[in-house]
């Protein structure tokens, strides 16, 4: 139980500290400097202004999954065209971080108003040893019945992460053990762009007013 | 029973009582306001609890007990570089008439295998245990509430409460 069985030598490229490890240093300074960009590049079709989150439409990267649903059916981005994609990842068993971040996708839904059926929430465990797809349904639903929870298995897990620069770890504690995650918000647009990172630092209201320049 | 056994018992209550007055007076009280717990969904098999902690001379949360889980830890969570980090502390600082917040963003106490679902309205008996600058513990029976897992923070405590709870 103590012992991290997803893959650790894939997880340890991802997750050492940012002063040691290059690759997650050039993530870093990538989304600096990415978030440095907006005004710069103004007047182009689309371009997003002042937003609170992290622009990634200039971004040299994307990413996809192919993740299955609680319903085992897979999923992958193109599944999405034509919504507006907020996706995240996290695991049940977080008292703090995971609720606060569905709760606040649940008000920005409410926030977009009628918008709000364009937007699909995807949760994607980085836990799929201990969350289910029952306890994955029930968890997301609890915030919004349209939301969705995603797993794999352990190694696409470990791939799905590392394809969204994401980084997370198994922490044991004295009787158990956590998992330390990349508490980001990934936004896609309707034409299955990636264009946004949301803090978890960003009130509800600061991620709409993100989101709704992509409606 | 007789007139003066009875006598005899209030008195030995009598001075029990003193005496824990003056016990009390001597170690660090700790005021224990607005505890909650997060509801889960069936097959979830942890969750934190929250609150507000005051003491009134130097003190620490050392652990803390429940009959609802397995295993119950003091743990903090911290924001670094967008990544979420999460480790169990040893004793969780209380200084002598600060409120300490166990609160989303900061600290909270870890339920590990949770024997039923925490549903919303159920009530949850814990039990903390404080240790003063002397080295001496007492314990304080808390009944915290269950709100719902949807629960967001408090007002005013929002996401920009970043590390720590220290107010």
């Amino acid at each position: 139980m103590m012992t991290p069985d997803i893959a650790p030598g894939s997880i340890a490229s991802l997750n050492a500290d940012s002063s040691a490890n290059p690759a997650r240093r050039r993530v870093l300074l990538s989304l600096a400097a990415a978030a440095a960009l907006p005004l710069a590049a103004c007047g182009r079709d689309g371009q997003l202004k002042n937003v609170h989150g992290i622009d990634l439409t200039d971004a040299k990267w994307s990413a996809d999954f192919s993740l299955k649903d609680p319903d085992g059916k897979t999923r992958s981005i193109a599944d999405f065209k034509d919504k507006l994609v907020m996706l995240f990842f996290g695991f049940t068993q977080c008292p703090d971080v995971c609720p606060t971040t569905l709760a606040r996708a649940a008000q920005v839904k409410a926030g977009l108003g009628a918008d709000g059926s364009k937007l699909q929430v995807l949760f994607i465990t980085v836990d799929p040893e201990r969350d289910t797809p029952d306890v994955l349904r029930a968890y997301t639903t609890a915030f919004d019945p349209g939301f969705l929870g995603l797993y794999g298995d352990a190694k696409q897990t470990v791939d799905t992460a590392k394809a969204f620069k994401v980084f997370f770890q198994k922490v044991p504690t004295g009787s158990s053990y956590t998992m330390e995650h990349t508490a980001l918000t990934y936004v896609f647009d309707t034409r299955g762009q990636l264009r946004l990172a949301l803090r978890h630092e960003q009130t509800a209201a600061e991620c709409l007013s993100d989101i709704r320049q992509l409606v | 029973m007789t007139k003066t056994t009875l006598t005899s018992h209030a008195l030995k209550l009598l001075c029990l009582a003193a005496l824990s007055l003056v016990v009390s007076a001597a170690r660090a009280d700790v005021r224990v306001e607005d505890p909650w717990v997060r509801a889960t969904v069936p097959g979830q098999s942890a969750s934190g609890a929250f609150m507000r902690l005051t003491s009134s001379a130097p003190a620490k949360l050392v652990s803390a007990s429940a009959k609802i889980a397995d295993s119950v830890e003091v743990h903090e969570m911290s924001m670094t570089d967008n990544v979420m980090r999460m480790k169990q502390i040893p004793a969780l600082d209380l200084p002598a008439g600060k409120t300490v917040e166990l609160a989303p963003g900061g600290y909270h106490i870890m339920f590990f295998k949770l024997h039923s679902q925490l549903k919303d309205g159920d009530t949850v008996p814990m039990t903390l245990v404080f240790e003063d600058a002397q080295g001496k513990r007492s314990s304080v029976d808390v009944q915290a509430p269950v709100r719902p897992l949807t629960a967001a923070m408090p007002a005013g405590h929002g996401a920009h409460a970043g590390h720590g709870a220290h107010k």
